[in-house]
């Protein structure tokens, strides 16, 4: 059990980053601090119901990301049924589906995602560079508060597979690699969603979307 | 609508003779200049429109290595794109430390060269994405390479090196930039042992030949005087990205001078 707390004196919401031993949890608290939250990085499931959002950070393969959350899995499908937001980033993101290509193509069982918006994610076409990794436009094909003031800017994507979900509305955002794909997806109820590009990593538009995240936050 | 091509600065660190960290540029990987603090220069290309930001430890020592994990870190509290972070990386307990520092990717030269497995491993365990392959080639015009393509109207091959260009390998640098995709490299970096800090252009030839080898994004790097060179490596060699060091560190250029002389050629560019 580890917790690393910032200074939450002049935040405006109370903010936690899982960690569950993978990727650069640095860069995104950072974002989110800087987008006016109070951050707390920790695998204690106890936090999560205190706090005003959790983010499911990520980056690496789905099989690990997933197997390495496991124990923390019914903690968050609770936070998701609380209505308290919930936001996944890029491989994060993925977690929320129900199932993705990459761990299956090893010629083991297929990998169980969180399930939190019902889909697939699937590898780009053969033929087509991966990973997806630069700066891509964003189109905003629905409303969401994540969103606000974003639509037609640019984000950082690093990605080899993208989210295929169910339901078409659960598609907030799209960009374009060679085809059009989800860049943002939401649940029905709205509290549960996930950008498959670093908002902590793209720049001044990035950070809009971590205050609308932090917004959305406050006003749980 | 697609996928800008990406401007990245550079910087190359060493510890000073108080032992701190001081951000280098150097000409065919000698005659290092001093040009700043890392952390100032990273916060003003954070502002600058860079796309990405590159951080080579070249101190190549393991006290250096230490130090290097701080300033890693101080950069990665300072900088919303993108952090690559290579020098030294050997182990994948390397990559898990500088990712952990906040670094978005590894950049690995010789440590794959001598174990290519590594690339193996980082990418099962990290993702392909933040295994970044950088290659120090050098041209060779003799008759020891598996794929030569013309240069100056002669036949050339490309040589992956070690320790800067001061070691060679026999690998062909084609060969191996195939190998390294095909364990599972996320991107590519191609310096070019001729061209480093020329400014007369990026090695063009040598940057073709590799984008034309591997589907995996190429980041052209060595030899960048100004947009002009951008505009050809994007255009006329078709990598993904273009790294430049001195043009940036000296106010030679600005990203944003460069990115609109872009914009204007028609490259799409992120503005």
């Amino acid at each position: 059990m580890s917790t690393v707390t910032s200074d939450r004196q002049q935040s405006l919401a109370d903010v936690v980053v899982v960690d569950y031993g993978l990727g650069n949890l640095r860069s995104v608290t950072r974002g989110l601090e800087r987008a006016g939250a109070g951050v707390e990085i920790t695998d204690d499931p106890e936090a999560f119901a205190d706090a005003d959002g959790v983010v499911l950070p990520g980056v690496g393969a789905f099989r690990e990301g997933i197997e390495n959350a496991d124990p923390l899995r019914e903690d968050l499908l609770e936070v998701a049924d609380a209505g308290t937001p919930l936001f996944g980033i890029c491989l994060g993101m993925q977690m929320l589906l129900t199932t993705s290509e990459e761990g299956a193509n090893e010629g083991e069982s297929a990998v169980q995602g969180l399930d939190l918006i019902p889909g697939t994610n699937v590898r780009f076409a053969e033929g087509q560079k991966v990973p997806h990794m630069g700066w891509n436009e964003l189109s905003v094909e629905r409303d969401h508060p994540l969103v606000e003031g974003v639509d037609g800017r640019y984000a950082y994507f690093v990605h080899s597979y993208y989210a295929v979900p169910d339901d078409e509305d659960a598609t907030v955002a799209t960009t374009d690699y060679e085809r059009e794909f989800p860049a943002i997806v939401a649940n029905e109820a709205g509290n549960v969603f996930g950008t498959q590009f670093h908002p902590e990593k793209s720049g001044e538009t990035g950070l809009e979307i971590l205050r609308n995240f932090v917004e959305i936050c406050r006003d749980e | 609508m697609t996928l800008t091509k990406r401007v990245i600065p550079c910087i190359d660190v060493d510890l000073d003779e108080d032992g701190n960290p001081a951000v280098y540029t150097g000409v065919h990987f000698e005659d290092l200049e001093y040009t700043g603090d890392p952390v100032e220069m990273a916060k003003a290309y954070n502002e600058s429109g860079a796309d990405e930001f590159v951080f080579l430890d070249i101190t190549a020592s393991a006290e250096g290595r230490e130090t290097m994990l701080d300033v890693v870190r101080d950069v990665a509290d300072e900088v919303f794109i993108p952090l690559t972070v290579g020098g030294g990386i050997r182990t994948t307990e390397d990559i898990k430390e500088t990712l952990r520092a906040g670094a978005d990717k590894v950049s690995i030269t010789t440590g794959a060269l001598e174990r290519p497995e590594l690339i193996t491993e980082g990418a099962r365990a990290f993702g392909s994405q933040c295994i970044v392959i950088s290659v120090d080639a050098r041209r060779r015009f003799d008759g020891e390479g598996e794929h030569y393509v013309e240069v100056d109207g002669e036949s050339c091959w490309f040589e992956c090196t070690k320790k800067g260009g001061r070691e060679g390998t026999g690998i062909d640098v084609l060969e191996w930039a195939r190998e390294a995709e095909d364990r599972g490299a996320g991107e590519l970096f191609v310096n070019s042992i001729d061209k480093d800090g020329t400014k007369d252009g990026y090695d063009i030839p040598l940057t073709k030949a590799v984008c034309e080898t591997v589907d995996t994004p190429v980041i052209a790097s060595s030899g960048c005087g100004g947009p002009e060179d951008l505009y050809e490596v994007f255009t006329e060699a078709g990598a993904d990205a273009g790294l430049a060091a001195s043009i940036f560190h000296f106010d030679e250029h600005s990203i944003r001078e460069c990115k609109e002389y872009l914009d204007e050629r028609g490259v799409p560019v992120r503005l």
